[in-house]
C-alpha cells in the first residue's frame, strides 16, 4: 500500500523563523530516499512536516502542500492523527516505551485503532517483529520490557512497532545514529527489505549508508546560520554521489565543506 | 600520571615518595576538607538515627505502661476513659476515624490533583499553566488552622445541601444516611482534608509528569495517538510510581492531619457506618483535644494511641513501596 508523495511550496515555521524555505519533491512509492546536507539545514524538519509532527513542537507551522497520492495531507479538515497512523516514523534514539513489554510495544499502534482479537494481535506482532528482523532473538521473552534490549534491537522494536499499523509511508530521522557499526548493518539490510512494501524516508548523517540504501538522493544546505534550509538538488543516489549536478553537492560529498 | 613508572626519562631530581603516601595515594586524596566533610555528614547520619531511637524507646516504654494499666481491650475497646477506676480505653473508634476519613480524602484529592497536573503539564497554554501552578504552590502553604477555620465557618455551613442531597439519592445504602444534624462528620473531614493535601499530591505529580521524556510522548504521536492516548500510553505509566509516592505523602499528611479535624469534627466515642452523622475521631484529634487536660496516665494512654497512628503510617508506606517495587523493571527509570 506504498504511496507516492508529493511535496509543493512548503515553507515549515518556528515561530516567526522560517526553517525551510519552498520546498518541492515527489517521493516514488517503493523506493527509499534519502536526505542528506549539513546540520540546521532542515532536513529533519522538513522529514517531520510529512506526517505532521512538526507543528508539535510548539510555534511549529506548515504552508505549502503535501499531497499523498491524491490526499492533502494540509487539506481543510484534515486530522493529524489519521495522517500518523498512515505515515509511520523512527526515530533517531530509539525510544520503546519502557513501561510496556516488548509484545506490547509493537501492539501498540494496533490498540489505538482497536477492533482486533487476541489472536489476530498475535499474528501481527510475530508477523511485525519478523519484518523488522526480531523474532527470533524476543520470540521467547515478548513479555518482557522493551528497555531490557540492545540498542540495536530497540530500534528494531521501534521499526517493528512502526509497521505493525501497516502505513503507506515509513519515516526514519537518523535511524542508526545512536548504533554501532553491526545493527547499523542489520537496520540498513532491513531498509532493503522493507522497501518492497513501503515508500521508505531516510534522513542521514552518514554519506556511505545514504549511497548504499537509499535510490534516490536529496541535498539540502543553508546558506548561512539562521537562514531557511532549501532543498539543492534531488536525483537518482548514484547520480548524487558521482555527478551532481550543482557544485555545493559535490563539495559537501567530497567533503570540503560541512 | 605517575612520574615513578615512566622508566624511559628519570627524572633524578624527584626522590621517590615515601611507602605511607603511595597507600594513601591508593586509596584517594584525602585533603582536609574532605575528611571534614565526611565526619560532618556521617556524624549528622548517626546523630539522627540515635534520636529516632532515643524517641522511638521513649514512646514505647511510655505506651506500655498505660496499656498495661488497661482494663478494657485496647485494640476493641469503644471508650476512651484512661483516668477512670479501672482505666478503659481503646483505639478501635480513633483507627476507624483515621482510615475512612483518610480514604475518602484519597479518593476525592488524588484523581483531582492528577486532573490538575495533567491540566498544567499537558492541556494548559503557557501562560494558563504557569499561574495556576503558582496558586497550587501557594495553597500548599497555608497553615492547616486556617483551613481549620475555613472549614468550621465557610464550608460547613455549605455542607447542608450536598448532605441531603447524598440522602435522597444514596440514603438507602446506609453509608449516607443522614439523621438531619449538623454536617460535622467524617465526610466532612474527608472533603476539608482532600482539599489540604490536594497541593501536594498535584505538586508532586506535575513534577513527575513534566520528566516524562519528549521521546516517548512523540513516539506515541508518531503512532497516530491522540492526546489523551499520548497521556495514557506513555505519560500516566511512566508518572505512576510518582504519583503513588505523592500521593503517599499527602496520605501522610491526612493521616497525621490534627487541628482541621478538631474544628470541624463533633467527635464522640463511637463508630458510625454512616459517613454523615457526626461522632468518630481521629488518633492526631484525639490526642490534640484530650492532651492539654489529661493526666500522666491519660498521657501515657495517648502516646500508645500516637505509636499505633505511627505503625500505620509504617504499614501504608511500606505497601506502597512494595506496590511500586512489583513492577520496577517496567517503571521507565531503566529507560
Amino acid at each position: 500500500m506504498a504511496k507516492r508523495i508529493d511535496v509543493s511550496g512548503l515553507n515549515a515555521y518556528y515561530g516567526s523563523f522560517r526553517a525551510i524555505e519552498d520546498i518541492s519533491m515527489t517521493v516514488e512509492p517503493r523506493t527509499v530516499t534519502a536526505f542528506i546536507g549539513p546540520s540546521g539545514c532542515g532536513k529533519s524538519t522538513f522529514l517531520r512536516t510529512l506526517n505532521r509532527m512538526h507543528e508539535v513542537t510548539p510555534g511549529g507551522r506548515v504552508e505549502g502542500k503535501v499531497m499523498l497520492d491524491d490526499e492533502d495531507l494540509y487539506g481543510a479538515g484534515v486530522d493529524p492523527v489519521s495522517v500518523r497512523r498512515e505515515v509511520g516514523m523512527v526515530f533517531q534514539r530509539p525510544n520503546p516505551f519502557p513501561t510496556m513489554s516488548i509484545y506490547d510495544n509493537v501492539a501498540a499502534g494496533l490498540k489505538l485503532v482497536g477492533g482486533k482479537k487476541k489472536s489476530e494481535m498475535d499474528d501481527v506482532v510475530e508477523k511485525s517483529l519478523k519484518g523488522a528482523n526480531l523474532w527470533n532473538e524476543v520470540k521467547d521473552r515478548l513479555g518482557k520490557p522493551g528497555s531490557g534490549l540492545s540498542g540495536g534491537q530497540q530500534q528494531r522494536l521501534c521499526i517493528a512497532r512502526a509497521i505493525a499499523v501497516e502505513p503507506n509511508v515509513l519515516l526514519m530521522d537518523e535511524p542508526c545514529s545512536a548504533l554501532d557499526p553491526i545493527s547499523t548493518l542489520a537496520i540498513e539490510d532491513l531498509i532493503g527489505e522493507l522497501k518492497e512494501r513501503f515508500t521508505i524516508v531516510i534522513v542521514t548523517h552518514n554519506m556511505q549508508q545514504a549511497a548504499r540504501v537509499s535510490d534516490r538522493t536529496a541535498f539540502f544546505n543553508l546558506a548561512a546560520v539562521g537562514q531557511p534550509g532549501k532543498l539543492i538538488e534531488i536525483d537518482d543516489t548514484e547520480r548524487i554521489f558521482s555527478n551532481p549536478s550543482v557544485q555545493a553537492t559535490e563539495d559537501y560529498i567530497s567533503g570540503r565543506f560541512g | 600520571m605517575d612520574i615513578s613508572t615512566t622508566k624511559d626519562t628519570p627524572l633524578p631530581s624527584t626522590p621517590p615518595p615515601p611507602a605511607a603516601e603511595e597507600k594513601r595515594a591508593a586509596r584517594g586524596a584525602t585533603r582536609p576538607g574532605d575528611r571534614i566533610f565526611l565526619g560532618l555528614s556521617r556524624g549528622s547520619g548517626i546523630f539522627l538515627l540515635a534520636i529516632m531511637a532515643a524517641i522511638a524507646v521513649f514512646l514505647s516504654y511510655r505506651a506500655v505502661l498505660a496499656i498495661g494499666k488497661d482494663e478494657g481491650n485496647f485494640f476493641t475497646t469503644f471508650e476512651w476513659n484512661p483516668t477512670g477506676n479501672p482505666p478503659v480505653f481503646g483505639i478501635a473508634v480513633l483507627a476507624f476515624g483515621t482510615i475512612v476519613s483518610s480514604i475518602i480524602a484519597m479518593a476525592i484529592a488524588v484523581p483531582v490533583a492528577v486532573g490538575i497536573a495533567l491540566f498544567i503539564t499537558h492541556y494548559a497554554p503557557r501562560r494558563l499553566g504557569g499561574p495556576i501552578a503558582y496558586v497550587v504552590d501557594l495553597l500548599a502553604a497555608v497553615p492547616s488552622i486556617v483551613y481549620g477555620l475555613w472549614g468550621a465557618l465557610v464550608l460547613v455551613p455549605q455542607l447542608d445541601g450536598l448532605y441531603g442531597w447524598l440522602n435522597d439519592y444514596l440514603g438507602w445504602t446506609g453509608v449516607f444516611e443522614w439523621q438531619g444534624g449538623a454536617p460535622r462528620s467524617m465526610l466532612t473531614v474527608g472533603i476539608l482534608l482532600a482539599i489540604m493535601i490536594l497541593p501536594i499530591i498535584t505538586n508532586v505529580s506535575r513534577e513527575v509528569f513534566r520528566q516524562v521524556p519528549q521521546m516517548h510522548e512523540e513516539a506515541a504521536l508518531a503512532l497516530g495517538a491522540t492526546r489523551w492516548e499520548v497521556i495514557r500510553m506513555a505519560v500516566l505509566p511512566f508518572g505512576r510510581s510518582g504519583v503513588i509516592s505523592a500521593s503517599m505523602l499527602g496520605l501522610g499528611r491526612a493521616l497525621g492531619e490534627t487541628m482541621a479535624v478538631a474544628m470541624v469534627l463533633s467527635s464522640s466515642f463511637e463508630i458510625n457506618l454512616s459517613l454523615l452523622d457526626p461522632g468518630g475521631g481521629t488518633f492526631a484529634q484525639n490526642i490534640a483535644s484530650k492532651f492539654s487536660e489529661a493526666t500522666e496516665m491519660g498521657r501515657d494512654a495517648l502516646i500508645a494511641s500516637g505509636l499505633v497512628l505511627f505503625v500505620i503510617t509504617l504499614l501504608v508506606n511500606g505497601a506502597a513501596r512494595l506496590i511500586i517495587a512489583r513492577r520496577k523493571e517496567f517503571s521507565g527509570a531503566n529507560a
